[in-house]
């Protein structure tokens, strides 16, 4: 099969058919790659529902070079020989990502002071790169309870930005799936049907998979902030999963397991409830050595001056 | 007195029996094209005839037939969207409730043009009354021998289903609605691939709307040229406008495309005026989504010729002076009218019936309703006027489905034309009306 040629903000990479804008850019690595909050490669069905990762397409192919009419998700569209992108470079890409932004947070509680997932949530990246300064929204915003479902996961509806990731991971990596959407429109709510507990041997990966703090870790809550916590490559005998795993550590005390991380936040291998949940002692688990987190978080920011967004305001 | 085709024996008692239609001529269309005619040439007539999809979006409905996967070794659908939900559209459940068997035999002719031989119409939850009326005349139809094994020995086999929504009104988008078909919940798909390639079980699939369908018999009797010659040209046929709101007689009429829209709210023919003498205030033409028109707009386009009852014409302008025809439903309105108080209710439906999935619907719904119910109630401020215009901004484009631009074009259509009734409401802090 011949590569197809992508232009992605007027870098050049050659990738094969059948892949999307998003993974092109992934193949460039740095700023030109779209921010995801929905998309998880190791999904199959999923993206296409945050519209974070917009982007303009200034021409079709090679073959019919006309530009695409709207901006497309660049998660579930494939790239043609000859396609031309603009993400950042395209101010109509950063409004639009801008708007979007606004929307996920329209109804987010902002509680990031008492989330467990602050310091490594998507959501608050993606606030710090293309949120406004300021909110303009005045109206009073949906709530829910938090609920257990189960007794190791805990649910803030509340924070939910409705990636369906969690949901996909229960249909995929497990059988009999007990939760899913239930009700329409932004009274949507991922939800056990009739409080019933998620309960088998992988649904903790529908933590590790939240971009946000909606699906928390009960064995971890308020224990401490993710920055204060040292993560380290561990590995066990497992007779369920891989067993490799990264142990988040405080002194010589596991605080928290979860599974290994790439740069775009996505889990190299799923784990199992077992590794995750029940082995917090350090005899457990072989230490291979300290974890280097690449991904670009909130964590590694200092301010506003260096986000693509205030840059490109100033031109 | 105006072309009939879809409305001509409408009034006739017992229709929606059997033997009514086929004394007044019923099925011989599938007669004719089952006996006479290749799939193909049903598909060519259909493309000369210059149909336009009468659901809102007025595609040309022979080319989307022609779009169809005939490589694929899977099974072919043919899917009649009867999920008629639009604010103000009200066209289709008269064709279901009271001519089904024009729309069973339209749905014979068009699976056999793309030759499926499988069927379904998907009808909306709250119609169940017509899905009854609809089940009955299928059984009528097997016992006649035009569904079933063998359709009059011409060796065509066609099973044709009535499916019931849960009234959903995102079902009426296709693609939710074959999830909604499969068992699923009504998501729509995120498009490429169309259903066309990949639709219904995964299958090559064409969904059309009713009253598309419903035309289809006239068109392989008369021929596809007899219709083209009746419209304006660029929009051929006839149209059922579902009248509603502020004039004397409001109903469903079938009228020839390219009426003057002066002719249509003032004859007597239709709509027979403005009730109570008074003046005519705006007109949403096409069902609540498509963008209002004050009263000057709508009888004149902005170069000052008469507006018609087109594609085109009503189109004329874009979206700064001109609307669509949509699904035609057509809701008229006079001086005593608030247009912030409709608008608020429109925004009230697009907030309950987007499905979630995507964030700028989901979100940005429920955000113009929350601001448009405080400028209604009188503690909206100048800002929010201008903040809705940049929501509906946000929204348009950006979304997986055109639900999110139906919600949002008649928030920024609104304002465009009638900002100060929106900023009277501020000033007084209450509504004026």
């Amino acid at each position: 099969m011949p590569l197809l040629k992508v232009t992605i903000d007027n870098i050049e990479v050659e990738v094969e058919a059948g892949t999307t804008i998003l993974n092109a850019a992934r193949q460039i690595g740095g700023s030109v790659v779209p921010p995801a909050m929905c998309y998880y490669s190791k999904l199959e069905g999923s993206g296409g529902k945050c519209r974070t990762c917009l982007v303009k397409v200034a021409q079709g192919s090679a073959k019919d070079p006309r530009p695409m009419p709207k901006l497309v998700a660049s998660c579930r569209t494939l790239v043609q020989d000859g396609m031309v992108v603009q993400n950042t470079t395209s101010p109509e890409v950063m409004e639009a990502r801008g708007a979007i932004t606004e929307f996920l947070l329209l109804n987010h509680p902002l509680d990031c002071p008492v989330c467990d997932q602050a310091g490594e949530c998507h959501l608050q990246d993606l606030s710090y790169e293309h949120g406004l300064e300021e909110t303009r929204t005045v109206e009073e915003r949906r709530t829910f309870e938090p609920i257990d479902i189960g007794d190791k996961i805990k649910l803030h509806m509340t924070r939910c930005i409705l990636c369906y990731r969690c949901v996909m991971v229960a249909d995929q990596l497990t059988d009999q799936r007990v939760h899913g959407v239930l009700g329409r429109g932004d009274h949507c709510e991922i939800s056990t049907h009739i409080v019933k507990a998620v309960d088998n041997d992988f649904s903790g990966n529908m933590i590790d998979v939240c971009p946000v703090g909606a699906l928390t870790d009960q064995t971890f809550r308020f224990k401490s902030r993710v920055w204060f916590t040292k993560p380290f490559d561990a590995h066990r005998e497992c007779s369920k999963c891989s067993g490799k795993t990264v142990l988040w550590m405080k002194g010589d005390e596991i605080l928290r397991v979860t599974g290994r991380k790439d740069k775009y936040g996505e889990l190299e291998e799923f784990i199992c409830n077992s590794c995750r949940f029940e082995h917090k002692e350090l005899n457990d688990w072989t230490v291979t050595g300290p974890r280097v987190i690449e991904r670009h978080s909130v964590i590694s920011q200092n301010h506003y001056e260096t986000t693509a967004f205030s840059k490109l305001k100033k031109g | 007195m105006a072309k009939q085709i879809l409305l001509k024996n409408i009034e006739v008692p017992g229709l929606a029996g059997f033997d009514v239609y086929r004394r007044l001529g019923g099925y011989s269309a599938v007669e004719k094209a089952l006996k006479g005619y290749t799939p193909d040439q049903v598909t060519d007539e259909v493309k000369k005839s210059g149909l336009k999809g009468r659901g809102g979006a007025g595609f040309p409905a022979g080319m989307k037939w022609s779009f169809i996967d005939k490589k694929s070794d899977n099974p072919r659908y043919f899917v009649c969207n009867f999920d008629e939900s639009e604010p103000g559209t009200f066209k289709d459940r008269h064709i279901g409730q009271l001519n089904p068997h024009q729309l069973i035999e339209g749905m014979i002719l068009g699976s056999y043009a793309l030759g499926a031989n499988a069927a379904y119409i998907y009808i909306r939850g709250e119609l169940f009354y017509v899905l009854n009326i609809i089940e009955k005349a299928i059984n009528e139809a097997y016992k006649n021998g035009f569904l079933g094994e063998n359709i009059l020995g011409s060796g065509y086999s066609l099973n044709l289903y009535c499916h019931p929504g849960a009234g959903a009104y995102i079902c009426g988008e296709e693609t939710a609605l074959l999830e909604s078909l499969e068992g699923k919940r009504g998501n729509p798909r995120i498009k490429p691939p169309f259903p066309a390639i990949v639709g219904l079980y995964g299958c090559p699939t064409v969904v059309n709307n009713v009253e598309t369908i419903a035309a289809l018999p006239w068109i392989v009797n008369n021929g596809g040229e007899a219709y083209a010659a009746i419209g304006t040209g660029a929009s051929t046929g006839t149209k059922l406008i579902s009248a509603c709101g502020h004039i004397n007689k409001p109903g469903i009429y079938e009228i020839e495309l390219g009426l003057p829209v002066e002719e249509f709210i003032y004859s007597d023919e239709y709509c027979g005026g403005i009730r109570n003498g008074n003046s005519l205030k705006a007109v949403v033409a096409g069902g609540s989504s498509v963008p209002i028109l004050p009263a000057d707009l709508i009888l004149k386009t902005a170069k000052g010729e008469p507006r018609l009852m087109s594609y085109e014409s009503l189109a004329e302008g874009g979206f700064q002076t001109g609307t669509m025809l949509g699904s035609g439903g057509f809701i008229v309105m006079d001086h005593t009218t608030c247009i912030v108080k409709n608008l608020l209710t429109f925004a009230r439906f697009y907030r309950h019936e987007s499905c979630g999935q995507c964030s700028p619907c989901r979100e940005g719904t429920g955000w113009m309703e929350k601001i448009l119910m405080r400028i209604e109630g009188g503690q909206g401020t100048m800002k929010d006027i201008n903040l809705l215009t940049d929501i509906a901004k946000n929204i348009e484009g950006n979304t997986i489905c055109p639900l999110g631009d139906a919600a949002a074009w008649p928030v920024a259509s609104a304002i465009r034309h009638f900002r100060e009734e929106f900023e009277e409401h501020v000033k007084l802090q209450k509504c004026p009306f």
